[in-house]
């Protein structure tokens, strides 16, 4: 074995590997993705522990006063701020998240049911064929041109034509009605993770074997109640599955939200009645992260509540894609994907 | 096992009788059943209306908005505080952005995708891969960003980012944002390589070995070249995830109108410095910015929108190709 030494890095390269080497060092590259992602976690819970320590544990989490207001005194606080400057009492946002994320779910979670059962079973092949790559266009446009469409063209819109004057004036002492709205803030929402859910529950349903559906059609049932019986039901965990990781992406849906749901810290109130109710502002942990994105450098009280804010929005993500494992698990047993 | 389309049965039973084809079997149907039905196929057409009106409305104000030297012209900013001028610093800073991101992420999510498919041991650690990498993939943008600026402020971190007026480390910078961009072109690639690998037929590795290769150079030689349609889906998915996000570029990236480079320094004072992207520049310049542009923001909207509806069609493209070749073509004739 008498090689020339080799010296040039790229040379080396070049040369057939070891096996033990090339295990080691392509390991190396998945332990670095696990170690990313610890690390992720720990930098927020890291810069999230001022307000935690600060606010007594989960006491940051409940209601009480305008978040706005508090935010401000904040950042006046400066670069050294007193235990009480973290005072933080964010409920009005996290009541927005979830708002927005349960009206979105609710109207999309049938739309890509019912997409996904017409694109696998009942399309025909021309139209199935243009589905197929429009469900991805849809899912790939970015949000911020989901966020211009909304402010642009829709806000306005439901400004201008939806909201009336006596609803504008039956509660201009609390809030501006200005078609920056709940309403929007969903529908636009909703459209984003559809095409999500009908990506994944279009591909289970496909995944169910012909026969069993076969099986119910020869006891004499027709294609749709077959399909709505048979496919849909061994399905189930699919189909929960899907709308926990869309879910997750709505929760943590920033640019959009923050476009057009007027982000303001107000609470949408059901004593307004329901139609004013879904047409007043409203403001989510993400948007209050990239509205206050100038505390990150200044203010440490700032800093630490975006962190907070950023670590709840990671924290429910993680639980939805482990939820969304679990449910999958029984799937795995009939080979259903 | 029975091949044949389940489409067909409901046209079958109805062939004996002289019929007026499908929807005459489908009158039989109760009514609620119809509905559903009728229901299906509206959420369905609903779903492409939507699409076409979006790609409809932005091309209409694309065209009316975009100027062919609005590509090659740098933003200013008119006395009025109102944005002019051209794209151009957006577009490069999109395409800088893109580049680093896959430069980082690319290599990292194919190494982990071929370790653990074929070697994938101890078995614990695998899954703790995959499910990292899982968590990357459902962690919201935003988040990401947050721990990006967060990394990039930590003082050893200090020479890949700008610094404010005073002297503090912003930890905003084009190296810090294409990093960080590379965590969410990860899942993508690394899916795609993963499923690629695992469809390869075991006798493509078995004939490798018999020829005495080592597992390794069976996965440069054979297993890579073999799912290179695979790697390259996944990698124009995570183009267009990057090329579309905004969260990150609005934290980390620092958001300025025009690309600052930090010093005079080449390339490296470029990356240092902050900048913008086509995603950052539609959102400044929306009413929600601070631009009050609209026709700016439409203009580089539809850019924005040509580029994905471009990615999308090559990974169609891509894919479909994949269909059409019968299995694997013997991937990597250089064995």
């Amino acid at each position: 074995m008498d090689l020339p030494q080799v010296t040039s890095p790229l040379a080396r390269l070049r040369q057939p590997w070891s096996d033990r080497r090339a295990e080691l060092s392509l390991g190396a590259a998945s332990l670095l993705v696990c170690l990313i992602v610890v690390g992720m976690v720990v930098f927020v819970a890291v810069h999230a522990w001022p307000t935690i320590e600060h606010n007594g544990g989960f006491a940051w989490l409940g209601s009480g006063g305008d978040l706005d207001s508090q935010l401000q005194r904040m950042f006046e606080t400066g670069p050294h701020p007193a235990a009480s400057a973290y005072h933080l009492r964010a409920w009005p946002v996290i009541y927005g998240t979830l708002l927005t994320t349960s009206i979105a779910l609710l109207i999309a979670l049938p739309l890509a049911l019912l997409s996904s059962i017409f694109i696998v079973e009942f399309a025909p092949a021309a139209l199935r064929r243009v589905m197929v790559p429009v469900v991805r266009l849809l899912a790939s446009v970015p949000s911020v041109i989901y966020g211009l469409i909304g402010i642009l063209v829709l806000v306005p819109f439901v400004g201008n034509h939806l909201i009336t004057g006596a609803q504008k004036t039956s509660v201009q002492d609390t809030v501006e009605l200005t078609g920056a709205s709940l309403l929007v803030a969903s529908v636009v929402l909703a459209v984003m993770i559809t095409p999500i859910m009908v990506a994944l529950i279009s591909e289970a349903l496909s995944g169910v074997p012909a026969s069993w559906r076969e099986g119910a059609m020869a006891l004499g049932v027709h294609r749709l109640r077959a399909t709505l019986a048979v496919s849909l039901k061994a399905i189930r965990p699919a189909i929960v599955a899907a709308a926990a990781l869309a879910c997750a992406r709505a929760l943590g849906e920033a640019i959009m939200i923050f476009m057009v749901s007027g982000s303001r810290s107000f609470t949408p109130n059901l004593d307004h009645g329901p139609l004013i109710f879904l047409y007043e502002p409203l403001r989510t942990l993400a948007s209050v992260i990239v509205d206050n994105k100038e505390g990150f450098g200044g203010s440490p009280a700032v800093n630490s509540t975006l962190y907070a804010f950023g670590l709840l929005l990671l924290l429910s993500a993680i639980a939805l894609s482990i939820c969304s494992y679990l449910i999958k698990l029984p799937l795995r047993r009939y080979q259903l994907k | 096992m029975s091949t044949l389309p389940t489409a067909l049965p409901t046209a079958q039973s109805e062939a004996p009788r002289p019929t007026r084809g499908r929807g005459s079997s489908m009158r039989e149907w109760r009514l609620l059943d119809r509905i559903v039905l009728g229901a299906a196929w509206a959420a369905g057409l609903g779903l492409c209306l939507i699409t076409g009106a979006i790609v409809l409305y932005m091309g209409v104000r694309g065209f009316q908005y975009l100027r062919p030297d609005l590509l090659v012209s740098r933003p200013l900013i008119a006395e009025d505080g109102s944005v002019s001028g051209g794209i151009l610093d957006p577009l490069i800073g999109t395409a800088v952005l893109t580049a680093i991101g896959l430069v980082v992420a690319l290599p990292l999510a194919v190494c982990s995708a071929a370790w653990i498919i074929e070697y994938g041991r101890p078995s614990w650690f695998a899954r703790l891969v995959e499910s990292a990498i899982e968590i990357v993939a459902g962690t919201p943008d935003i988040v990401i960003a947050i721990v990006g600026i967060a990394v990039f402020q930590l003082g050893v971190l200090a020479p890949l980012s700008s610094r404010s007026p005073t002297g503090v480390v912003t930890g905003t910078s084009f190296i810090a944002a294409g990093l960080t961009m590379s965590l969410i072109a990860l899942p993508p690639i690394y899916t795609a390589t993963r499923d690629g690998l695992q469809a390869v037929p075991a006798h493509m590795r078995e004939a490798a070995f018999a020829l005495g290769k080592t597992r390794i150079a069976t996965i440069r030689r054979v297993l890579i070249p073999s799912v290179r349609s695979n790697i390259a889906t996944g990698t124009t998915l995570g183009i267009s995830r990057i090329v579309g996000d905004t969260a990150i570029v609005v934290i980390v990236l620092g958001e300025t109108l025009r690309n600052e480079p930090l010093n005079s320094t080449p390339i490296l004072g470029f990356l240092r410095g902050t900048g913008s992207t086509l995603t950052s520049y539609v959102f400044d310049n929306s009413p929600a910015g601070e631009g009050k542009a609209a026709d700016k923001a439409y203009a580089a909207a539809f850019v924005l929108l040509m580029f994905v509806l471009l990615l999308n069609i090559v990974v169609g493209r891509i894919s479909r190709r994949q269909a059409h070749s019968s299995g694997f073509q013997a991937g990597g004739g250089r064995t």
